[in-house]
């Protein structure tokens, strides 16, 4: 069934609107996040981000359509949203403390398990969390408590409970603020080691990081798109320049 | 960071899984973790089962037995509250099922066949409520023991847990359905012997209650049936579910967002700790002579979580020990003060929850931390 999907595996957001007691979130919202690109989501604080991947993944109820694999998310429960595939990270890493590395990723790799294997101990490492394990670099800590972790590896903790758990379009919020230059710099190479096939949408803010790594950028304002295209393409537009003038992030944007 | 690619990854064998590579996992140390919660057991299970029997008079062993039926309902809000993070507040209402349903069939069996039960020529006039009637058989009484908490802990778990409802308003839901309960029974003279409860029990599945082998053969079903749930939640604990509930517990919101219901989770827990409650209650109404609406109400509610918040809600052992502890400090400390050992209770609970949250068994870990020990290389 997966095969099938290969090369049109693609998310598509039609008016996607979200409405809270008539303070319009986000409106008028059409994007399409396709597979095997990098894609970045940026704009300034308020502008409807993090809202509209709420949206996406049964957060918060909006209105239009989101279609992936013939279903429509804004009519799905948020577990329903993640057994079709479709997964993200929040702005602060939760992972679970009290449960190993290993523990965590063992969780996120069995929402296909059926009641009966629940009850039994596991025995092996699965193959999927031993790669995961090796992908995001903790195999070392595989025994040790997720809340002993630094910042930077629970963060790739949780893209490794993104990676077992198969999904196949990633919001990512946020995953490299408050993180070192280093871990920046691993974090990226590891996003594009992992996309592939896969879709990955990346909230962000640091246009460094993004200049360095998007393939493909939207830039959402006051709750719209304003603009979307590659990397040059959203430096050059006006619309971006204008919105972002006088805010610290025009900087970085020429630079 | 290891640098792996994805083309790398997916040229592993094609074994399923692979074996975990950490030298740790055949440590003797952690097989002791893997199997230190069973070996407790078994120590539990020789004091209760060989050292007890041998050593106590008939009436301490009942008085053990008793303690051992609040266990049984302890180790099921161990499960609940310690690894689920629900306090259920009203475990007596499915205790209470469980001993009602025991008592019905007791009180039947001595009225003799065709008889209704005292109580009912006493308070009403003499007929019997037609529900009654299935407590008759045996057999029956057993499924309904287990069936009756499951059934109702379902539908009840099913409506407050898929609404979301947690933390406190948990507590004071299940807390309100305990009330509701004893309320209803009080209400209900002339079916279920309102204030009084059933009592006055002649014979056990035709054994006769008052012959101190019985006496003895009731305490070792007790003690057996809670070995025999130890054992249960051992392997729960230890399973892939017991660490989802753990998950589910401390991040559920989270736990949505790696496509499961946190809902269905924590609703099996609830349903599991019922039976155990009911279970226990089927127990204690032979046991202590008497099924009272004081057994079930919210009071005795508050005494089973008591019992689990100071043996350690969440470890293995710590919720039947903690039960029994109560129970012990209950009957010794009332026998010297009749009216102020409810005080002393109080005083304990304050003390457990402010100084030892993890309560006595979160002990041995506190002083390791506290020791120094040795090297771990990971």
């Amino acid at each position: 069934m997966t095969l099938s999907f290969v090369g049109e595996d693609y998310l598509e957001v039609r008016d996607l609107a979200v409405d809270f007691d008539g303070f319009k979130a986000i409106s008028e919202v059409n994007v399409t996040f396709l597979q095997g690109r990098l894609h970045f989501l940026i704009g300034p604080n308020g502008a409807g981000k993090t809202t509209l991947v709420d949206a996406l993944t049964g957060l918060v109820r909006g209105t239009g359509e989101a279609m992936f694999r013939q279903h429509d998310l804004l009519q799905m429960k948020s577990h329903e949203i993640v057994r079709l595939g479709v997964g993200r990270t929040f702005q602060t890493a939760t992972v679970f403390e009290q449960l190993s590395v290993l523990q965590n990723l063992d969780i996120a790799a069995g929402l296909h398990r059926s009641a009966g294997r629940l009850l039994l101990a596991r025995r092996r490492v699965p193959e999927s969390v031993q790669q995961a394990l090796e992908t995001i670099g903790l195999t070392a800590l595989a025994h040790r408590p997720a809340g002993i972790l630094a910042h930077g590896q629970k963060q790739w903790l949780e893209v490794g409970m993104l990676l077992v758990q198969d999904a196949k379009v990633m919001f990512l919020d946020e995953t490299v603020a408050g993180m070192s230059a280093q871990e920046r710099e691993e974090t990226g190479e590891l996003l594009r080691r992992i996309v592939g096939d896969r879709t990955i949408v990346v909230i962000e803010h640091d246009m460094e990081f993004m200049r360095t790594y998007a393939d493909y950028v939207t830039v959402m304002h006051g709750g719209r798109m304003l603009a979307e295209g590659t990397v040059a393409e959203i430096q050059a537009d006006p619309q971006v320049q204008s919105v972002y003038l006088g805010t610290v992030t025009e900087v970085a944007l020429d630079g | 960071m290891t640098v792996t690619t994805v083309a790398e990854a997916t040229a592993v064998p094609d074994a399923n899984e692979v074996a975990a590579g950490a030298p740790s996992r055949f440590s003797p140390s952690r097989l002791f973790s893997d199997y230190g919660g069973l070996i407790g057991i078994a120590v539990l299970a020789v004091v209760l089962l060989v050292w007890a029997p041998s050593s106590l008079s008939t009436f301490r062993l009942g008085n053990l037995g008793k303690y051992c039926t609040w266990a049984i309902a302890g180790v099921g809000i161990g499960l609940a509250w310690g690894r689920g993070g629900m306090l259920v507040m009203g475990q007596g209402v499915f205790f209470g099922l469980g001993s009602y349903a025991m008592a019905m069939h007791l009180k039947l069996e001595s009225a003799g066949a065709g008889n209704v039960p005292d109580f009912m020529v006493l308070y009403g006039d003499g007929t019997m409520p037609r529900w009654w009637e299935p407590f008759r058989s045996g057999p029956f009484t057993l499924f309904a023991i287990v069936a009756l908490p499951a059934v109702v802990s379902f539908l009840l778990g099913y409506a407050i847990l898929k609404r979301r409802v947690k933390g406190a308003y948990f507590a004071i839901l299940t807390q309100a359905l305990t009330v509701a309960f004893a309320t209803l029974l009080i209400a209900t003279i002339k079916q279920t012997g309102g204030f009084n409860g059933l009592n006055t029990f002649s014979t056990f599945f035709g054994q006769n209650l008052y012959d101190p082998d019985v006496k003895k053969d009731l305490y070792l079903i007790t003690a057996g049936l809670l070995i025999l749930f130890l054992v249960v939640v051992w392997q729960l604990y230890r399973s892939r579910y017991g660490e989802l509930l753990v998950a589910t517990r401390d991040a559920e919101e989270r736990i949505r967002f790696l496509g499961y219901d946190p809902a269905n989770i924590k609703l099996v827990a609830f349903v599991v700790a019922a039976v155990m409650a009911s279970v226990g209650g089927a127990m204690f109404a032979p046991i202590a002579g008497i099924i009272s609406p004081s057994n079930v109400d919210a009071t005795a509610s508050i005494m089973l979580v008591a019992g689990v918040a100071l043996g350690g809600r969440a470890s293995l052992l710590g919720p039947a020990l903690g039960a029994i502890a109560v129970g012990f400090g209950q009957s010794s400390l009332s026998e010297q003060f009749p009216t102020q050992w409810t005080y002393f209770q109080g005083a304990l609970f304050i003390v457990v929850v402010l100084l030892l949250p993890g309560g006595i068994t979160s002990l041995s870990s506190r002083l390791k931390a506290v020791l120094p020990r040795r090297k771990v290389a990971v």
